[in-house]
């Protein structure tokens, strides 16, 4: 494991987590901790072994293709930060 | 009226003995005199509470009473209620207010019970004492300055010192059973795919299941009857028959095969849990239970899977948080990449993002296989280690934590020591098995042990009759702590 202060600075941007030089140290040094507890896991032999997400191996179910929901803009829209003619307001993205 | 239990509360409102305004109002006076003590409860709110134990005297009234009608459950704040603000311990979320209810709600509302309030709780169910909730630590009622556990603590406290009749909790690698432990409650955390994950604001979506705590296994059969049942809006949901999880409470225990894992038994373990445990065992074996030493061998590597699966899977759900739909945005921002840096530097706690680090680093280009991949595999080899385990016994007992409940501040600075406090609980949350702890005693310093319960797949209906068998000879669930006057 060689995870470098560089790395944490990367994986904060693509996280989208902003991070000062000092943050960046201590989680720099705390991730170091957290993977050398990880590392263990490393050095097992799973050849051959499935990877395993839900304990009774069930497949997606379908559905039938017809609405479900109906339209509640109004209400989600109560828990926006800032909202315009029913419409979500974000800095200009396009010059 | 504090001590009653759920049978014997429902008992009183359907023959008049009390309302279920009455009841409600009991519990909210108590909260209100308690709860600047102990910080279980993040949000009251008397009006709505009042309105729904009205409405539940009416049903009463009217002889339509489910067991439950008109009983003031404390919600885990991770659950969306409509109108109730949920926060799930964070200040990203520290003012919204859910526009729909989560199926659990919706199944407590159904049968006519009362939402108390929402209970504190560990920042996104991440954690393990309840210290990194943005509304502050909750405090264990057996000695206020340790914590409660985590990430349920508010639920575990809040039962635990009566200030609620019984409680919600979801439980990821261990956050029903480690404050139920810790708070001398009982709580049981279903089979994967039993309780509908809906409206449960997500954190590591293949382990999260959410589970009643109250003060005894009777009790929580009788939640779970309410909170179990298929629901099409979790894709991982079960379609299976209903079952009443109450029916076999009352089965004699000859015969019961119990598995002693050996490595829940090994270094690390305290020797008051040790000997707490033990002594349970031995009641147990008076009960008519047998004894089969078991192994799991590949448990040791479950902190570490569960380290990269549970950040994996909350990196992803937690990149919803971006400060445009809902949830906190920073109030300064130069573009929308600024905006959203900084919306989730503010809004989210320490731990959060250090999990969110390690999440979008185990995901990044490169490292999937190494990381992600090779957690599934060995999630695989802890899970067929407890499908050898049940070829030989019934249920899995150990104890459920480490140690008692530690002190406010003693793990906080380092990660580690605190993820190795969840080292029992995690495995039972890999294999996707059912887990519960119910109280077995307490230390030298007065606090409480728990006994850790693991059944087989779909196997609650015995776990709680293991249970409660116990809970009929022993009276540790009970006992109240001495610094809360019920």
């Amino acid at each position: 494991m060689s995870l470098s202060i560089n790395d944490v600075y990367k994986v904060a941007r693509l996280a989208r987590l902003g991070m000062t030089e000092q943050e960046a140290q201590t989680a720099h040094a705390q991730l170091l901790n957290i993977f050398g507890l990880i590392a263990e896991m490393q050095a097992v032999d799973t050849t051959g072994i499935a990877p395993m997400s839900h304990a009774q191996d069930i497949t997606q179910r379908l559905r039938a293709d017809v609405v479900t929901e109906h339209n509640q803009r109004e209400l989600f829209q109560a828990a926006a930060p800032q909202i315009k003619k029913g419409l979500y307001l974000v800095p200009q993205v396009i010059e | 009226m504090l001590n009653s239990s759920l049978l014997q509360l429902g008992a009183a409102l359907r023959s008049k003995k009390i309302s279920s305004v009455e009841l409600t109002q009991l519990y909210l006076h108590r909260i209100a005199a308690l709860n600047s003590k102990l910080n279980a409860y993040i949000t009251i709110n008397e009006e709505m509470s009042l309105v729904q134990a009205r409405a539940a005297d009416v049903q009463l009234a009217q002889s339509e009473a489910h067991a439950l009608t008109g009983i003031p459950i404390a919600q885990k704040d991770i659950f969306c209620a409509m109108g109730w603000r949920t926060t799930c311990g964070s200040k990203m979320l520290s003012n919204f207010v859910a526009p729909y209810d989560a199926h659990v709600i919706e199944q407590f509302n159904r049968v006519g019970a009362v939402n108390l309030g929402k209970t504190n709780m560990d920042e996104f169910a991440m954690g393990s004492s309840n210290e990194t909730s943005y509304f502050g630590s909750v405090k264990n009622p057996w000695n206020p300055n340790a914590v409660p556990g985590g990430s349920s603590g508010g639920s575990a406290a809040a039962v635990s010192a009566r200030l609620c009749a019984a409680a919600t909790g979801t439980d990821t690698g261990g956050s029903i059973r480690q404050p139920a432990a810790l708070c001398g409650i009982s709580g049981l955390k279903p089979t994967y795919g039993v309780v509908s994950r809906y409206g449960m604001i997500a954190f590591a979506s293949s382990l999260d299941q959410a589970g009643p705590m109250a003060r005894s296994a009777e009790d929580l059969a009788l939640l779970l009857n309410v909170m179990a049942g298929f629901d099409e809006r979790d894709s991982t949901s079960l379609p299976r028959e209903t079952e009443n999880y109450a029916r076999d409470l009352n089965k004699p225990l000859n015969g019961l095969r119990i598995g002693l894992p050996k490595e829940f038994f090994a270094a690390g373990l305290s020797a008051d849990v040790a000997q707490a445990i033990e002594a349970s065992i031995a009641e147990y074996k008076k009960l008519g239970a047998s004894v089969v030493d078991i192994s799991l061998p590949n448990s040791r590597l479950s902190i570490p899977v569960y380290y990269v699966l549970a950040p994996a899977e909350a990196s992803s759900n937690l990149s919803r948080y971006d400060g445009v739909r809902y949830g906190y945005r920073a109030p300064e921002y130069t573009n929308l990449a600024d905006m959203y840096e900084k919306s989730r530097a503010q809004g989210f706690g320490e731990e959060v993002k250090r999990r969110i680090m390690i999440g979008t680093y185990v995901l990044s280009h490169g490292y999937y296989d190494a990381y992600y991949l090779q957690a599934q595999k060995i999630r695989r080899l802890i899970a067929q280690d407890f499908v050898e385990a049940f070829k030989q016994c019934d249920v899995i007992m150990g104890p459920t934590t480490p140690t008692t409940a530690f002190n406010l501040g003693e793990k906080n600075d380092d990660p580690v020591q605190m993820y190795l406090s969840d080292i029992y609980t995690i495995a039972v949350n890999l294999a996707g098995l059912p887990g519960m702890s119910i109280p077995a005693g307490f230390s030298g310093n007065g606090l409480p042990v728990g006994l850790q319960i693991i059944g087989n797949y779909f196997d609650e209906a015995r776990m709680l009759n293991v249970a409660h068998q116990y809970q009929q000879v022993t009276d540790w669930h009970t006992r109240t702590p001495q610094h809360i006057e019920v």
